[in-house]
């Protein structure tokens, strides 16, 4: 098949260590951001946990999936996948904080994690 | 009328390559219609202006996303030792940066940018800055994301 080109088919083993690689570093990042989102005290410190599994986790599998493409097209689908999770994600997380900021949810603050009083 | 170029070449080069029909002329022909019907709802719209063809960025905006995912990757390693450590040391804190971009563009550019950037996440866009949930004291760092701001507002160069 001439789809993937002669020097993308020669490198083959130099792809699969590093997608090895990649996927696994993305896959930590996905559960250590799951991990986070149990064990972190509030709502807004949660959502940093989330942010992990958005940008590391999610770009880091598909920079993994992007070296096992079989061909171009299928290697430039995934970049757009990338390309737009890089764009809309953070609007989502945006959207989420902004609507408990604005309906009065108070976050923990300081090294003590406390409700800070009226008037501080 | 540049922004119009862009905007058909943008289309243009999202249909062949989502589609990967390169030599079927019907089809091709199809894939044109569809992008000229786009443009034309485009302009009848009134949305073609630098909010949704943000041409006022480019293309000094690829190197600031390169230099960008560089931050968030060392980002994430201080959220994940966080969200790992036996004794996760958070201090979180709302704090309010300075708004350096003066474009709309810029302006969401840089707030996307800090929500992007684990640890600390935009959470309201006022007049003279952005409110800002962070995660840790380190990530707390006024001067580190104003710097980002700035860079963002090198890209805007003369503006829109």
């Amino acid at each position: 098949m001439e789809a993937v080109g002669q020097f993308w088919a020669d490198i083959e083993i130099l792809r699969n260590i590093l997608s090895w690689g990649f996927i696994l570093a993305g896959g930590i990042a996905v559960v250590s951001g799951a991990i986070g989102i149990v064990r972190f005290p509030d709502f807004y410190t949660r959502l940093h946990a989330a942010g992990v599994t958005d940008t590391g986790g999610a770009e880091l599998i598909l920079i993994g999936m992007l070296l096992q493409a079989p061909t171009w097209i299928v290697a430039v689908k995934i970049f757009f996948i990338g390309a737009f999770l890089f764009f809309t994600s953070p609007v989502a997380t945006h959207a989420i904080a902004h609507a408990a900021w604005m309906v009065g949810f108070k976050p923990l603050e300081g090294p003590e994690l406390r409700y800070k009083e009226d008037g501080e | 009328m540049g922004r119009f170029i862009i905007l058909v070449l943008a289309l243009a080069g999202l249909w062949l390559l989502l589609s990967g029909y390169f030599d079927n002329a019907l089809l091709l022909m199809l894939g044109a219609a569809s992008i000229a019907v786009t443009v034309w709802l485009a302009a009848r719209a009134r949305v073609m202006d630098g909010d949704s063809v943000p041409t006022g960025l480019m293309p000094r905006i690829f190197a600031y996303w390169w230099w960008l995912t560089g931050e968030i990757g060392k980002a994430n390693i201080i959220v994940i030792r966080q969200a790992l450590a036996v004794e996760p040391k958070l201090s979180p804190k709302m704090f309010t940066v300075p708004l350096p971009p003066k474009t709309t563009v810029g302006q969401a550019t840089f707030a996307n940018s800090i929500t992007l950037t684990p640890g600390t996440v935009s959470v309201d866009l006022r007049e003279d800055g952005i409110l800002v949930h962070g995660l840790t004291e380190g990530l707390c760092d006024v001067a580190a994301i104003t710097d980002m701001g700035e860079r963002v507002a090198r890209c805007e160069g003369s503006g829109q």
